[in-house]
């Protein structure tokens, strides 16, 4: 045994309950760190608590075995009341090696006080190297303000299972049901979902190994921080943003889905493949993005309005076509779920850098609709709204998540799919030859379109400029006024969408602008700065092209307005950088143009979502007052 | 069908027939002499001949004076991306099979800017006509080199004639997995064009057809020598292939026999063009997969029967 192992900490249970907890199991890859977390995750969520849990991925698919960067794993984030953000440092770390540590631990992912639980079979090992990398380890982290507790993980394992590579998932699952006393029986059941197509064999045993966890834990732990169920009357689903876009492809009823794979946008399609046939629609891998969307306008333009899921380097792509959508007023609709720089870059990891390109990306006007989710139930919902407004509107519509909300798995009221959301039956009714094609209506800009198989309707689709019987224009005239009519779709829609809410005060110091998947991040920070006396409120945009009303209104009823972003943006101060030259956040950007009021940006591109504690500590200085205790 | 009365001279073509007027929207606006022309005819001549109901035929083109061909047809129309035109096909004909789709494309939008959508859409397979316009030379954007253009060929961006040996079209599709029709003909000799185009309606997949057409303003001296020449052309006959009559046939000095099951010989055959421009049937394989069958193949599902396939799929996520 090494010399750091200790007798158990001194007791630190709370009886009476926690708020929340931040748990983080880390393994390298291939140990079913992510099993157990998302089962955790699951049975909080049947307890009624709130939850929000994120994976932990490393770059490689099979990185090096006890490596930094091969840190694999999950965070989960329990609470007595709704959670909507991966929230600031851990609570307590389950870790089946000490090296993997160190990645989050660079991440700023601990604090002073986080309990760490690391199996001590390394500490044993038959390598001195290992044994004393493992030593090293411990003493950095007690120096690092952390709370160690050696457990025999795998130890304890091998009285059940003789490979306990595959088990300690279970066993670790135990373990923290009892930390965070979790419904046993609720367990049980996670466990017999998850093996349900093993045999009973595999069954009892996973379930062995639960039920050593939690009793090694209730014998041997004196750490016990039970987070109180809530009653709920509702069905609950759990889910990330990406399965919940994969679901909302189905429910819109859209019958083609065109894609070419790019992290992190595939997996919302892998979140349909297998059930997509059965609901009446394909996937379709094209050979490349410009192809995808290409092949998702031919159906569209068809009748069969289309989806294309893509991320940045594929929007880049996608764009000359997306102009041709928007010209062409081809109902369309494009997911871009964002991630950080270009085709290379940190691929993985998330960024809200797609704004502005997606908004002026298309060379000349190209009016498009574009919707930001904010969170996992809204990443279904805004799908389905999406189609619905491609179709009304006869336009490409956007919707903008981003790797956190692709990756943030977040219980939600389950909806109830309506029949109501579905493309309606492709309309081969004989078409009135005395509407011409692309017969705009004066007042909205809309205008009907045929669809190939109307008789009397046949037109030539083109992405010249054309006039209302789509016939190219050769008086300059013309595209004058069919611009006009385009360009009218967002403020006719405008006109029906109502001011954001705002979260806190509706006037006061300080106003900040979110958009997408900050809210979470930013709200808890904005609550809990109003907690500390601090006059700040807080709003979140979810249309950003036609922005919601109201917002200049809004912004002037605060002394300082600044937008929360995850993009790049310049700093007040660095060198060179003035206010005449400082380039800004994009929402920032886009929201000076458009109301002339002085707002500023706090953003970065650390490749991590939001946390409220970088919030608060933006506010701290901002405010010039003590929020974080 | 249609109704004749002799005593009153008068001939009634009911609602359902559909004649050359019935197809035809616009004036042309190709240059005079431009081998586009011919094409049009003959695309129109067989939707007459097969009577397509025009509203549920569609042309989709890419960017280029092959593009505008949309335009001049009464039907359906896709003027989209200069390369682009195989992919909006492909999603057109996808859920849509009721639909008779053409694919229109030059030499540079087929075998340049989107060489690669034209590799994947041999594969694909997808029942479909596709002409490649070829001309050998960009037309619309005045006269820039061709993938097409034979080497030397002198242009504004090679004033002093093309450095490298151009694509040959029907060679580097009969190269593509799953490929299977390849067929090749010339837009001055009416009755084989008629004939080919004909064919390629009736196959069942992927009718690729480059048609080597004329471009009187930029190429002229490229087709003029092989317009007159009468050794300039060989035919590939075979019963299986480019049904000529007796007296069409006697028309070309240079007649082979080439069965279009041998994707081998087609290749060879391929080859020729070094020589003299082989024209007819290279190959067809009615059994290869079809890309298209498998995007129809589970349409029609009830939407009750959908929403039950995705509640199953939300039980998963339940708790
Ligand atoms: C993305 C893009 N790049 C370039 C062009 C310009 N452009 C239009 S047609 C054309 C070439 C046309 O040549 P080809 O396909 O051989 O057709 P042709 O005009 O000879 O019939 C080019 C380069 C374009 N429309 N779009
Ligand atoms: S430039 Fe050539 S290809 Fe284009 S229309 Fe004129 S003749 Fe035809």
């Amino acid at each position: 045994m090494s010399d750091t192992t200790q007798t158990l900490a001194k007791p630190t249970s709370s009886t009476t309950g926690v708020k929340e907890a931040i748990v983080e199991i880390v393994s390298d890859s291939g140990e079913g760190a992510q099993k157990c977390g998302q089962s955790l995750g699951k049975i909080s969520a049947r307890m009624g608590n709130g939850v929000w849990t994120v994976e932990i991925i490393p770059a490689e698919i099979q990185p090096p075995a006890r490596s930094r960067e091969g840190a694999s794993g999950i965070r989960v984030r329990i609470g007595q009341e709704e959670i909507t953000n991966m929230g600031d440092q851990a609570h307590l770390v389950v870790a089946l090696n000490e090296q993997v540590l160190f990645g989050r631990i660079e991440q700023n992912a601990y604090k002073a006080g986080t309990y760490l639980l690391i199996d001590n079979k390394w500490a044993e090992h038959t390598s001195p190297d290992i044994r004393r990398g493992y030593l090293d380890a411990i003493l950095r982290f007690k120096k690092l303000g952390y709370i160690i507790h050696e457990i025999p993980i795998e130890k304890e394992c091998l009285k059940l299972v003789s490979d306990a590579r595959r088990g300690k998932n279970m066993w670790v699952l135990g373990l923290l049901c009892y930390i965070y006393d979790r419904d046993m029986d609720l367990a049980t059941e996670q466990v017999k979902s998850i093996f349900q197509k093993k045999t009973d064999e595999v069954i009892r045993k996973n379930l062995d190994l639960l039920n050593a966890g939690y009793q090694w834990a209730e014998q041997n732990l004196e750490l016990h921080f039970p987070i109180p169920a809530r009653q709920i009357d509702e069905e609950i689903v759990v889910m990330n943003g990406n399965e919940a876009i994969s679901l909302g492809v189905m429910a819109a009823g859209m019958e083609v889905c065109s894609m070419y794979p790019i992290t992190p946008a595939t997996s919302a399609t892998h979140g349909m493949a297998e059930t997509i046939q059965s609901a009446g629609g394909i996937i379709h891998q094209a050979e490349d993005e410009i192809a995808a969307i290409g092949f998702a306008i031919g159906a569209s333009y068809a009748g069969k309005t289309a989806v294309t899921i893509t991320s940045g380097p594929g929007i880049a792509l996608k764009t000359e076509f997306i102009g041709l959508a928007s010209m062409a007023e081809i109902p369309l609709v494009i997911i871009d779920v964002q991630r950080g720089g270009p085709s290379t870059g940190l691929p993985t990891k998330v960024e809200q850098g797609d704004l502005l390109a997606v908004l002026y990306g298309t060379p000349g006007d190209a009016p498009k609709f574009i919707l930001a989710p904010s969170t996992i139930e809204e990443c279904f919902h805004y799908v389905i709204l999406a189609r619905k407004l491609a179709e009304a509107f006869r336009i490409p519509v956007f919707v903008l998540s981003d790797a956190n909300l692709a990756t943030g798995v977040q219980p939600f009221k389950r909806p109830k799919i309506k029949e109501e959301w579905f493309a309606s039956e492709l309309d081969q009714h004989p078409w009135d030859t005395d509407i011409r094609p692309y017969e705009w209506d004066e007042d909205t800009g809309i205008s009907k379109r045929p669809i190939p198989g109307q008789k009397g309707g046949v037109y030539t689709l083109t992405g010249l400029a054309h006039d209302e019987g789509s016939r190219v224009a050769y008086d300059s005239s013309i595209n004058q006024r069919a611009m006009e009519a385009r360009s009218r779709k967002l403020a006719t829609l405008k006109d029906t969408l109502k001011p954001p809410k705002i979260h806190g005060d509706p006037s006061g110091d300080l106003l900040l602008v979110g958009w997408g998947s900050t809210r979470g991040a930013i709200e808890e920070a904005v609550s809990r700065a109003r907690e500390k006396g601090a006059s700040v409120s807080c709003v979140q945009l979810h249309f950003l092209n036609p922005l919601e009303p109201g917002l200049k209104e809004i912004f002037q009823r605060f002394k300082q307005v600044m937008t929360v972003e995850i993009n790049y943006s310049d700093t007040l101060g660095h060198p060179h950088i003035t206010e005449e030259n400082r380039r800004y956040a994009q929402l920032a950007w886009y929201l000076r143009a458009q109301t002339l009021v002085d707002i500023d940006c706090f953003s970065h591109v650390f490749g991590q979502p939001m946390s409220p504690f970088r919030i608060l500590k933006m506010l701290e200085e901002k405010l010039d007052k003590k929020l974080i205790d | 069908m249609i109704a004749v009365n002799p005593d009153a001279c008068e001939m009634v073509i009911p609602d359902g027939i559909f004649r050359l007027e019935d197809y035809t929207s616009s004036k042309a606006r190709w240059c005079s002499g431009c081998g586009a022309h011919s094409i049009l005819n003959a695309v129109k001549l067989l939707c007459k001949e097969e009577q397509l109901p025009p509203e549920k035929t569609v042309f989709v083109s890419g960017i280029g004076c092959s593009g505008r061909f949309p335009h001049y047809m009464k039907t359906y129309g896709f003027h989209g991306l200069h390369g682009r035109a195989f992919p909006v096909a492909s999603g057109v004909k996808f859920r849509r099979p009721d639909l008779h789709v053409f694919v229109i494309t030059g030499d540079g939008d087929c075998c340049s800017i989107g060489a690669g959508h034209w590799v994947h859409a041999i594969r694909y397979n997808m029942k479909m006509v596709a002409l490649l316009f070829d001309n050998s030379i960009y037309g619309l954007t005045k006269k820039q080199t061709s993938p097409t253009s034979p080497m030397g060929t002198m242009t504004n961006t090679h004033p002093t004639g093309s450095v490298l040996p151009p694509i040959n079209p029907i060679q580097s599709t009969l190269g593509l997995p799953n490929v299977s029709f390849v067929a090749q003909t010339v837009d001055w000799k009416p009755a084989h064009l008629q004939a080919t185009i004909q064919k390629a309606y009736e196959h069942p997949g992927l009718a690729f057809v480059r048609i080597v057409q004329r471009c009187p303003v930029f190429m002229h001296d490229t087709y003029e020598p092989t317009v007159k020449d009468p050794d300039a052309i060989t035919v590939l006959n075979h019963e299986k292939g480019i049904k000529l009559s007796e007296k069409e046939l006697m028309k070309f000095r240079h007649v082979i026999e080439h069965d279009p099951a041998d994707i081998v010989k087609a290749r060879e055959v391929a080859e020729l063009v070094k020589k003299t421009l082989p024209i007819g049937l290279f190959y067809q394989n009615k059994e290869a997969v079809r890309y298209d069958e498998y995007g129809a193949h589970n349409m029609g599902i009830s939407i009750p029967d959908r929403m039950k396939a995705i509640d199953h799929l939300m039980d998963r996520y339940a708790v």
